[in-house]
């Protein structure tokens, strides 16, 4: 039985699968942006100045050539667009859908000195790879095959991107995850809305296609094989384990039916064959500031909720999720509340029926304490998306030497460990940016600094 | 993966991506730099004899822009090298040593006398350059002085230093040739009887830019004055590519190789030079307005090209589109086309309509049914293609063949066997049928 099944099992009345069509639901997830047309995309690629040492590239985690793939849009060459994007980042399908480019390339852009409006790299970046992951066209190559066997475990963005490099240069890659699926977060974590049409599965084709990858799916650490064994047959590991874990919530009353972790409704909304036969309450409140809170109050909305609430503990200035989301969110009619610090969830009957906050203030240095004030809110379900972790105790005897800081594996500007042979790249590693594109680039960094002692071994 | 690799006179290149002589090959800081990001080989500035000349301390080059100010047309009025021959020599032969599978081609520019070119010759040549471009070409400063194209213009000036260059060099001698001319067989001719090599073509044209609108001088001007330049860029392209074709279908000219220039920007200009004639193609103004950069997208663009066309090599693209060039009065006048226009894809922006009303036969509707509508009336379409160049909408406005039946303009049945106007009856020099 799934996860939020388990919870559903004494769900009150206002909790409910079926409160939208299929086709009404279908209509409501569509594209959160559409994919540009041929002559919108020739339009938007015509206002790249192609500039020098481009500020776009620099702000890019995988440091795409971002004008030179815009400029082969214009002039016609959309497979060699795909590939000066894939190059430097196998996932750009997903990326191009799901990065923050609003802070990142696109805030770079120098068109919005004068105009506020900088070229639309993100779907543009679309544009050139929809076609080539669709029909997978066959850009990269594996050089000669060598007998060097490598272990990764996870195979999300992080470790399907080391993979893909590994594999590229001849190596032999082994990827274990504990889901039936591959592809990680973009299989079963992202908005259903960034990411139809199958994306995900086909983008984790797409990479697989190189050869020399082999996934092994449904297997977990610490029961089907440890850090420990796989260094032992292995000649590398890296760990893409991504965060496992979510922060314990601890406030009085919170162990009754309704009260979730948003991750695992998630899960499930990813994998539902139809998205009506999920249950979906009418008052849905979400305790968090991140993408995760934005993405399960979105979703809520789009299948029918009637009132969504996103409350968050500091004030809009410290929430982790961009303006952008946060627009998007409030557009779809979610309301957010900010200053507001669980106190204790109203129940009745063993299911939530409320939720108490504090509302908090900040002093002059932004530290933030709850003076005394309360409020309530209605819930017939509270989410949890207040951030996940890594748990710390399925190293087996390898964590002796696994450096951790802050709850996360360090890594060098190699993503290397403090293990011998072992790197790691993406959510699970310290001093990262928690996106799909900056988990793209520890791969890559990972692979080509495993591939570098590989050689010399 | 197509092979790019070009053999272009002997002389092998990497890729057929090379540098017109200009400022961007003025010195050896530029060519390192310009083969580092790929260029397949270069053709060094313009040597003269010293003492080199002198440029204006001023504007050397103006541009025409279209919207969004983008490129589209460029003016310079820069002159040959206006370094000392000895560094000139010094840096090619370094060059040479540093990069020994690119090309370099010595661009020269000598007196009209057969000494000059037996003193220079052979000291240019000990460079190790692989070749000769002779400049025939520049319209201004230099014709001032009985050079450039004041001997591209003049056939038997154009064949007596061709002679001469042959008779003192050993490498292959490229002859460049200038635009500002009625009919250039007449100087590729006199290339070709000179014993050149192969012609590249075309440099630049007589031009002026425009009028500055506060000082109601021409602009761009030094101390108030201005002089014609020569004018290159995209806008160019279609007169060079006019004048290869030319070249590379008449009889007796049609066997000189060719390096194509003229506004190579992006690697479908390469495929216009190359599929018209040319063997390679050089590039200026494109390298001066984007950077050397440009480089990597010609190269992928034109590999990604043969691949779909199913070419290994450029050499299998050379030429390609010459057999379709035709004199006008050999094309076929009962061939009829009409346009059509998609309206799944129109915008209604009425473009096609306006030009065709004014301008053109009255060919398409502004209204149908009282919508407003643009709808092609073939009992009036002529065919002539305006409205499909003025759509903004790529593929919305298309001619198709109208292969049988009535054309409702004319009335007549479509005539399947083909006829042009050597045998029209209109024509006062129609050539009789043997049946008449």
């Amino acid at each position: 039985m799934s996860n939020s099944k388990k919870a559903f099992k004494n769900s009150s009345a206002n909790r409910r699968s079926g409160k939208l069509s299929e086709d009404q639901i279908k209509e409501n997830f569509t594209d959160m942006h559409p994919p540009l047309t041929p002559s919108q995309a020739y339009i938007e690629a015509c206002r790249c100045y192609f500039c020098y040492d481009a500020p776009c590239t620099a702000a890019c985690p995988t440091g795409i050539d971002i004008p030179e793939f815009i400029k082969r849009i214009q002039t016609g060459n959309l497979r060699g667009s795909a590939h000066k994007i894939l190059e430097q980042n196998i996932m750009g399908g997903m990326c191009a859908r799901v990065c923050p480019t609003e802070v990142l390339c696109e805030a770079a852009c120098v068109r919005n000195t004068h105009e506020h409006k900088p070229v639309a790299i993100g779907l543009l970046q679309r544009h050139a790879t929809d076609g080539i992951i669709e029909n997978k066209v066959p850009l990269f190559e594996r050089i000669a095959q060598t007998d060097k066997k490598i272990a990764v475990i996870g195979a999300g963005p992080a470790g399907l991107s080391c993979a893909h490099w590994l594999a590229s240069f001849g190596h032999n890659v082994t990827v274990f995850d504990k889901n039936k699926k591959a592809g990680g977060l973009n299989e079963y974590g992202i908005a259903a809305y960034k990411v139809l049409d199958d994306i995900a599965r086909k983008e984790v084709e797409y990479i697989l296609e190189i050869g020399g990858i082999e996934i092994k799916a449904e297997v977990h650490i610490g029961i089907d094989f440890t850090l420990d064994s796989l260094r032992d047959e292995y000649d590398a590991v890296f760990i893409a384990i991504g965060l496992p874990g979510v922060n314990r919530f601890k406030i009085p009353g919170e162990n009754v039916a309704g009260v979730m972790d948003a991750v695992n409704y998630i899960y499930d909304l990813r994998q539902a064959e139809r998205m009506s036969q999920l249950p979906v309450s009418d008052k849905v409140v979400v305790i968090g500031g991140g993408m995760t809170a934005i993405d399960i109050a979105v979703q809520s909305k789009k299948l029918g909720a009637s009132e969504v609430t996103i409350a968050y503990r500091r004030d809009k200035a410290h929430m982790k999720a961009s303006e952008h989301e946060q627009h998007y969110a409030q557009i779809n009619d979610v309301k957010l509340r900010f200053c507001s610090s669980p106190k204790r969830i109203i129940s009745r009957n063993g299911h939530v029926t409320g939720i108490e906050f504090d509302v908090s203030e900040a002093d002059s240095e932004g530290n933030f304490s709850n003076p005394g004030k309360t409020y309530q809110l209605e819930a017939d379900v509270v989410f949890k998306a207040i951030g996940q972790t890594l748990p710390s105790d399925q190293w087996g005897d390898s964590a002796n030497g696994l450096a951790i800081e802050n709850g996360r594996i360090a890594v060098n500007s190699d993503r290397k460990t403090s293990l011998d042979k072992v790197w790691a790249g993406g959510d699970c590693v310290f001093g990262g940016e928690d996106l799909t594109v900056s988990a793209v680039q520890d791969g890559k960094l990972a692979a080509q600094s495993i591939h570098a002692y590989l050689q010399s071994a | 993966m197509a092979n790019l690799q070009t053999n272009f006179i002997g002389i092998t290149s990497p890729n057929p991506f090379w540098l017109a002589s200009g400022p961007p090959t003025d010195k050896d800081y530029n060519v390192n730099r310009a083969f580092e990001a790929g260029w397949g080989g270069v053709v060094w500035k313009t040597l003269g004899e010293d003492p080199h000349i002198v440029n204006v301390s001023g504007p050397r080059y103006a541009v025409l822009h279209g919207y969004d100010r983008q490129v589209i047309g460029f003016n310079n009025i820069e002159l040959i090298t206006d370094r000392p021959l000895q560094t000139n020599l010094k840096e090619m032969r370094q060059i040479k040593r540093d990069w020994p599978d690119r090309p370099i081609i010595a661009s020269v520019m000598l007196p009209m006398n057969e000494a000059s070119w037996a003193r220079y010759v052979p000291m240019i040549e000990d460079t190790g350059a692989d070749g000769f471009e002779l400049n025939f070409g520049c319209p201004h400063g230099m014709s001032e002085r009985g050079m450039g194209s004041a001997v591209g213009q003049v056939p038997e000036y154009v064949q007596m230093t061709t002679e001469w260059c042959k008779k003192y060099a050993s490498i292959p001698v490229v002859v460049k040739l200038t635009p500002n001319i009625t009919d250039i067989l007449h100087p590729a001719r006199a290339a070709k009887a000179g014993g050149a090599d192969a012609v590249s073509l075309i440099n630049t044209i007589n031009s002026i830019m425009r009028v500055d609108y506060d000082t109601l001088t021409m602009y761009p001007t030094t101390d108030g004055m201005g002089t014609h330049g020569g004018y290159c860029g995209e806008a160019v392209r279609p007169i060079a590519l006019n004048m290869v074709a030319e070249i590379a279908r008449t009889a007796d000219t049609c066997d000189i190789p060719i390096s194509g220039i003229g506004g190579v920007t992006t690697w479908r200009d390469a495929v216009d030079f190359i599929a018209l004639g040319a063997t390679n193609v050089q590039v200026c103004t494109a390298a001066m307005v984007y950077g050397f950069k440009i480089v990597e997208g010609l190269v992928d663009g034109l590999n990604n090209f043969l691949d779909e066309k199913g070419m290994a090599s450029v050499h299998d693209l050379v030429g390609r589109a010459v057999p379709s060039v035709t004199d006008w009065k050999y094309l076929n006048l009962n061939y009829i086309e009409k346009a059509y226009i998609d309206q799944d894809l129109c915008i209604k922006c009425g473009k096609c309509h306006i030009v065709c009303e004014d301008t053109s036969h009255q060919a398409i509707t502004n209204t149908v049914d009282g919508e407003r509508k643009f709808v092609v009336k073939d009992e009036e379409c002529v065919g002539c293609n305006l409205c499909v160049g003025v759509c903004p909408i790529e593929g919305c406005i298309t001619m198709r063949q109208l292969a049988e039946g009535t054309d409702p303009r004319t009335g007549l049945e479509v005539n399947p066997e083909p006829a042009d106007w050597t045998t029209h009856p209109n024509n006062p020099l129609r050539e009789e049928n043997e049946s008449e």
